[in-house]
């Protein structure tokens, strides 16, 4: 087993077992911000290396999907979750925007396989946490004017996940290779060991949500697992038409399965304050993100293995 | 400076969820407060448990310190915009401010 994933279920077991091993807050706010960056700088090296242009079907598609992945879920929150519109409307959003950290897991995973992917998923990612927010403001709100879109504009694109994985992007980008040499031992040779430290913080947070779990009960917890499956099979096949390397492929179904639980928890409680944010939260972090780590990496990749198969008939 | 006039200083405390730092900052200055104090902070309450370990579960705590007129205008308007769907708590106290002259009394 993946050390990193060790990580995570020792920091899950102790959260469980109510251990008082926290992580010093200016850490986690490191760590995470070495994650951000890596990440981004990770995709601007590769996308230096090719055309800007070719990459406007691959954009142009996953802002699609991020508009699409809430009003699918906002429907069956309503109906089925019997919630309130606000509620189905925030939870909607959390679900159609993306969780870096699970973004991070999926890199490691195909990392430590020797798998490559395409170099536009770090541009994806940024891309596709954006539309589901204003999805969801739309569903719950219409075209109020009580939404200050100013302010949600702000709270979205000067907030610390995007503003740091744009900056990352940038900087790969516009930096000369040899210069990046000199720091890659900080970001890039590093990457397992910070993300290891992230994901036992994550697990003890995601062991934090057991008790509003059992407070809102079942139906939460099998939207959590149903809804990224669903979406994992629509991002595969966005990837598979778009005609992604099988990693990159992986990556999409893994952004499209992700739940935010940082950029939308924020818009949200801004723009939405009538919704309650455990719900949201319980949800993305109590059994999504698990699930994605646990299960649903290796899942989506025997997924996409097989609808190649099926779809190109060999 | 007379004992009366000291008197009428108030210290603001709001103890709030970290989202709201901007939008306070922005009510503070626009409701005359001359100055505040924010630090981090974690705790319980009838909202559950913010533990301050990461970016959505924690708490800010916010001080003003100023007259008694602002003071008071500052906490009916967060009371106003913010309890119904906020964790939220604002006590206020005397003090007494050993700068004199710094607040206007």
């Amino acid at each position: 087993m993946d050390p990193v994933i060790l990580f995570f279920l020792f920091g899950l077991a102790a959260g469980l077992l109510k251990s008082e091993l926290r992580l010093p807050t200016s850490i986690y706010d490191a760590v995470s911000m070495l994650l951000l960056l890596t990440i981004g700088m990770k995709g601007g090296v590769e996308l230096a290396r090719q055309p800007f242009l070719s990459l406007l079907p691959d954009i142009f598609g996953a802002l699609i999907l991020g508009l699409v992945l809430p009003l699918i879920a906002y429907p069956l929150l309503l109906k089925l979750g019997r919630f309130k519109r606000v509620d189905a409307a925030s939870i909607a959003a959390h679900y159609g925007s993306v969780s870096v950290g699970t973004f991070a897991v999926g890199i490691s995973w195909l990392e430590s396989r020797g798998i490559p992917w395409d170099a536009q998923m770090a541009l994806l990612l940024v891309i596709m946490e954006v539309p589901a927010i204003l999805v969801g403001l739309l569903l719950a709100r219409g075209l109020s004017r009580e939404t200050r879109w100013s302010e949600v504009g702000r709270e979205v694109f000067l907030g610390k996940g995007i503003l740091l994985l744009l900056g990352g992007l940038l900087i790969g980008w516009l930096a000369d290779p040899d210069g990046l040499e000199a720091i890659k031992p900080l970001f890039f040779d590093l990457f397992k060991g910070v993300l290891a430290i992230f994901l036992l913080e994550m697990g003890l947070i995601t062991a934090g949500q057991a008790g509003s779990l059992k407070r809102y009960g079942l139906f939460l917890i099998g939207f959590g697992i149903a809804m990224p499956l669903l979406s994992s099979v629509l991002g595969t096949l966005l990837g598979l038409a778009l005609g992604l390397t099988p990693g990159g492929v992986l990556l999409l179904a893994l952004l499209a399965a992700s739940a935010s639980y940082i950029a939308v928890p924020a818009a949200m409680r801004i723009s939405l304050p009538e919704a309650n944010p455990t719900l949201s939260l319980a949800a993305s972090l109590g059994v999504t993100f698990p699930f994605n780590v646990l299960v649903g990496v290796p899942l989506y990749w025997q997924l996409s293995e097989f609808l190649k198969r099926v779809l190109t008939g060999s | 400076m007379s004992h009366s006039a000291q008197s009428t200083i108030k210290l603001l405390t709001v103890v709030t969820e970290a989202a709201l730092e901007h939008a306070i900052q922005r009510d503070l200055k626009a409701l005359g407060a001359r100055g505040y104090t924010i630090s981090n902070a974690r705790g319980e309450g009838s909202r559950g448990a913010r533990t301050g370990s990461w970016e959505a579960s924690g708490n800010i705590r916010i001080e003003v310190v100023g007259s008694e007129e602002t003071v008071r205008r500052i906490a009916d308007h967060l009371q106003q915009r913010y309890y119904e769907n906020y964790a939220m708590i604002i006590w206020l106290g005397d003090v007494e401010v050993l700068r004199p002259g710094k607040f206007g009394a």
